[in-house]
């Protein structure tokens, strides 16, 4: 690839935060590095990787409208956890964080166990006791 | 207080930690340079792990090995440590930069508010220099981002401690012992040779070369196994492997091929000029490869055959690379 062929397709990917190096061969046939804001291809395959995410998340939150899921799992999907993430962050055992994903066991809870999951999410507890109300 | 410390960008965080922190110290290194010295190039796939449900395949070795084999190789001693109490671990970090000893670390990328949003997940083999602290605030190199940004001791305290895979605890490191001299031939050979040796010669059907193949085997038998949006998704992860995480495009072999570029000047072996040439050309299938996969994600109706020519991408990439490394294998000083 070329100094000019390194592709400048812009999708926001980076927020505007930088641009990557990309290594290309100059007029000499010798490697530099060229700043390069985004490939297409490259977009194509990471927005798909989000959306995938995207869906996860509205399917989560209608589990728990459906009154199957409780919010936790519904936080949890939102910042890319996983229960073995979650259990890491929280402290608790895995099959415990587990358990806390259902409804039933989440109502149980008292607020000492909640601030725990509010605290890894970095928001309140009632934030988290009332997501069915948003 | 702030250590004069120069920030180089880097495409892939490791080589760049590694090359500002010897620039630094008076050795200059170019990325290119710390990346093949340190055998950064490498090729796995592994069905059986896996990550949100997707088979991991990967460009690069373990996160760590490029550091520890550069510094190896260049005769660097490094003091490394990691800590449970997250207190201790920020006092003793602390007492480095009073010494004015900027100090590497890993970290968790999900709190890095520097981030853009798309690349904060829960990756935790991050790597960056902090070189100072005015305040509560600390400097820091990121060689990921364009100029040094900056963390509060909270930020700095959550991402040293992230959670998850490859959770960092707080490891940190820093120069204990810098070489009089560099042997930087020798170093360029070690490093060429281990690259080579680990694309041909392991045994082993899942790395390398060979690693290719089996995983173009695999994804001929994607969309009939998993239908077509699974299947995209994996081949996804490939591509993203190849281009997002800062490979300096073509799945690092633009920046090998720059590597052997160098080494040629070195070692006076013009012959690698001719490799880097080659391994242009393999880094440009590369990039055909990920086009057709970003075609195949876009169309969903995608059927079989576009799974095979993207199977048969990487067969081509493999034998080519089969040819490469073989030669590559034989170097001398």
């Amino acid at each position: 690839m070329k100094e000019s062929e390194v592709p400048q397709d812009d999708a926001n990917m980076l927020d505007g935060k930088l641009r990557e190096p990309c290594y290309a061969l100059d007029d000499n046939g010798k490697y530099t590095t060229v700043r390069s804001v985004g490939w297409e291809p490259k977009n194509i395959v990471m927005q798909d990787a989000w959306d995938a995410v995207y869906e996860k998340v509205a399917e989560t939150k209608n589990r728990v409208k459906a009154g199957e899921l409780s919010p936790i799992a519904y936080y949890m999907e939102k910042q890319l956890m996983d229960t073995s993430v979650l259990a890491a962050y929280t402290g608790f055992f895995r099959w415990t964080v587990k358990r806390h994903l259902k409804m039933k066991a989440f109502k149980k809870l008292n607020d000492i166990k909640l601030q725990k999951y509010a605290d890894v999410f970095e928001i309140d507890i009632e934030t988290l006791k009332n997501l069915e109300l948003q | 207080m702030a250590i004069e410390f120069q920030h180089q960008q880097s495409a892939h965080c490791e080589n760049g930690v590694t090359s500002n922190l010897l620039n630094f110290y008076g050795i200059q290194l170019s990325e290119p340079m710390i990346f093949g010295i340190g055998s950064g190039l490498f090729f796995t796939h592994l069905p059986f792990a896996k990550v949100n449900g997707i088979p991991v395949t990967s460009f690069r070795p373990m996160p760590g090995l490029i550091f520890k084999r550069a510094s190896k190789r260049l005769g660097f001693k490094v003091q490394k440590k990691k800590y449970r109490n997250q207190k201790t671990a920020m006092s003793a970090l602390d007492a480095l930069l009073k010494k004015n000893i900027p100090v590497g670390m890993l970290v968790g990328v999900y709190h890095l508010n520097y981030f853009p949003t798309a690349y904060r997940f829960h990756f935790n083999a991050h790597n960056l220099v902090v070189y100072g602290k005015e305040h509560d605030t600390y400097l820091i190199s990121d060689p990921i981002m364009e100029t040094p940004t900056t963390l509060s001791y909270a930020e700095l305290q959550k991402v040293r401690f992230a959670k998850g895979m490859f959770a960092p605890k707080g490891h940190m490191y820093w120069a204990k012992k810098i070489p009089d001299e560099i042997d930087l031939k020798k170093a360029i050979v070690k490093g060429i040779r281990k690259t080579a040796k680990d694309m041909v010669d392991i045994p082993v059907p899942l790395v390398g070369t060979k690693g290719m193949k089996y995983l173009a085997g695999k994804i001929r038998k994607y969309p009939v196994k998993y239908g077509k949006r699974r299947a995209a998704q994996y081949l996804g992860q490939i591509v993203r492997a190849q281009e997002e995480v800062g490979t300096g495009g073509g799945g690092f072999r633009y920046m090998y091929a720059a590597f052997l570029q160098e080494s040629a000047d070195i070692l006076k072996q013009d012959w690698l000029n001719d490799m880097a040439k080659e391994m242009t050309e393999v880094g440009d299938i590369w990039r055909t490869f990920a086009v057709e996969t970003a075609r195949i994600i876009k169309d969903r109706s995608a059927l079989e055959d576009a799974y095979n020519k993207a199977a048969d991408i990487l067969v081509r990439i493999a034998e080519k690379e089969d040819v490469i490394f073989k030669r590559l294998k034989n170097i001398k000083e």
